[in-house]
């Protein structure tokens, strides 16, 4: 029942909140009350209509910010966790490197995708290391918190059951990390399409953002819209899928 | 396999926990620990299993003195249960097996053979959260002997059980010492347990810890649990430990049996399940 209507109330209220814009937007209160030519305010049957006929330009510019997300999650998601397990395993590497990780996590993506445009042109590759960076944050910072709330009772235990130094971090450190790490992945999840976003306002030839620049500068408002209403459509999939990566995982709770 | 330690000495620090303990089990025996809250029967414990040194002092399990050695030689049973939540009651029974390179399929073997005997049929899929306090001191105490150490070192094994599961476990774990003799320490504030399970209890003072006195059990892990407890030796043994620990509590006022300050109470209260 909990279940059903966690589903049901949110999808409700997305409804009624399209029906309410209709409605405004059909009959023109809102150009009217914004002093703007109606087109301007398209009703989402209008955007459903600009996504319909420009779904091949649409997918086609989806698909690349949406490989840049992936790409990007991806990438700092593996280098976040290598990097936490092993400056986990060396004290010396966790001195060293951390301060850096902070360095670079200061450093806001405005600064840095620009300068990347410059050396790496307007392919993938600046959307990539940008939203990589992004993430690899709250990936490190988490997972590393996780690791060492680990329980030195349990490694007590663990090492009169001779256990090695690897079996020690398989079977207890690691899983007792896994809720910060996937803590985390939720940050980094929810981060990298504006991230990605930011990237290719920086310089791109292709992309939602691109896509979105140009129609503004048209007055192409609806197709606009479409955009955005397919950003939000990845953000909460994005989302959702790390949940019930979370709830697959960790069954334990 | 024998322990033997003598005049061990030990300090967190500034902090002095063991003053010049000796202490000896004989192969097969079992030795009880009782003293105050925070007297240093952890720490005592935690030294014979290898996973502390001491400052001072010599120790040695069956033949081992370094640290290496006693660990290989001991398998020890923390206060708390410290079962892994993640893992299933027959693979945290199964734990020391993996650790030491076994397949998944044979340890599971191996331990879930034990299963019944432990009263723990049926439950080998359990998650420890499914579990009874009793049933998961039980697989603690399975995954201990799974373990196959010569030397069991017990922390308090049922300290966070009620009275009544309690008596039960300690019946139940004389049953299983009677069925398979083992060299044991076993760290109790319980004298009556103590003097249950162990051949010899030894009463430690308030911290630092020292020997108060020292007292063979009248009837050790008598298959009668009831009876036992109620026998006049037993009674008069227990006084008479309950004597000696009262004046090891009280003997030196600069080491009170209660400590004053708040947070070092706190950490040691007399606890029943605690955290
Ligand atoms: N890791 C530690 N660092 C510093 N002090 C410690 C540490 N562990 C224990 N102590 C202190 O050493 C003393 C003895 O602790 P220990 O845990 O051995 O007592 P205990 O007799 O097992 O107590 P309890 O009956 O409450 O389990 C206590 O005063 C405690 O505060
Ligand atoms: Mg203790």
């Amino acid at each position: 029942m909990r279940a059903v209507l966690r589903i049901v109330l949110p999808v409700a209220l997305i409804a009624a909140l399209i029906g309410l814009w209709q409605i405004a937007a059909s009959t023109g209160w809102i150009a009217e009350a914004l002093n703007l030519e109606p087109f301007l305010v398209p009703s989402p049957a209008e955007v459903g209509d600009a996504i319909w006929h420009n779904r091949t330009l649409l997918w086609e510019n989806t698909w690349v910010t949406l490989r840049e997300i992936l790409i990007g999650l991806l990438a700092g998601i593996v280098v976040g966790l290598a990097l936490a397990v092993a400056m986990r395993f060396s004290r010396i590497l966790r001195d060293a490197v951390f301060p850096l990780t902070v360095a670079i996590q200061s450093v806001p993506v405005v600064v840095i995708a620009p300068i990347l445009v410059v050396w790496f042109g307007y392919g993938i590759t600046v959307k990539v290391i940008v939203v990589a960076l992004a993430v690899f944050f709250p990936i490190v910072v988490n997972t590393l918190d996780g690791l060492r709330s680990v329980d030195p009772e349990a490694v007590k235990m663990m090492r009169t059951l001779d256990a090695s130094r690897w079996a020690i971090f398989r079977r207890v450190e690691a899983p007792t990390a896994l809720p910060a790490f996937f803590s985390g992945a939720k940050v980094a999840v929810a981060v990298a399409p504006i991230v990605a976003l930011f990237a290719e306002l920086a310089g791109s030839s292709s992309g939602l953002m691109r896509l979105i620049i140009q129609d503004n500068a048209n007055l192409e408002i609806a197709r606009m819209f479409g955009s955005v209403v397919i950003l939000a459509v990845i953000g909460v999939l994005l989302v959702g899928l790390t949940a019930l990566a979370q709830r697959l995982v960790i069954t334990w709770r | 396999m024998s322990v033997a330690a003598r005049g061990l000495s030990h300090s967190y620090g500034e902090l002095q926990s063991l003053d010049r303990i000796d202490l000896a089990a004989a192969d097969g025996e079992v030795v009880a620990l009782v003293g105050p809250s925070g007297c240093g029967k952890s720490t005592l414990l935690e030294i014979v299993c290898g996973l502390r040194d001491p400052s001072a002092g010599a120790i040695e399990v069956g033949g081992a003195a370094d640290a290496a050695g006693r660990l290989a030689h001991c398998a020890y049973m923390p206060q708390r249960d410290l079962l892994l939540p993640w893992f299933s009651a027959l693979d945290n029974a199964a734990l020391a097996l993996r650790n030491r390179g076994a397949g998944k399929g044979e340890a599971r073997r191996e331990a879930g053979a034990l299963f019944d005997r432990f009263g723990l049929a049926g439950f080998e899929a359990a998650r420890p959260a499914e579990l009874s306090g009793g049933m998961r001191q039980r697989v603690a105490f399975l995954r201990t002997l799974v373990a196959g150490k010569p030397v069991l070192a017990l922390d308090e094994p049922f300290a966070s059980l009620d009275a009544i599961s309690r008596a039960e476990m300690q019946g139940w774990l004389a049953g299983a010492l009677r069925a398979e003799a083992r060299t044991a320490v076993l760290v109790s504030h319980d004298i009556e347990e103590a003097l249950y399970l162990a051949d010899r209890v030894v009463v430690l003072s308030s911290r630092p810890a020292r020997i108060v006195a020292e007292l063979r059990a009248p009837d050790p892990r008598a298959p009668d649990r009831d009876a036992a407890v109620t026998d006049p030796a037993f009674v008069a043994a227990r006084e008479a430990a309950l004597r000696a620990l009262h004046a090891g509590a009280s003997a030196d006022p600069a080491h009170p049996a209660v400590p004053f300050a708040p947070t070092r109470r706190k950490r040691n209260s007399w606890r029943r399940g605690a955290r």
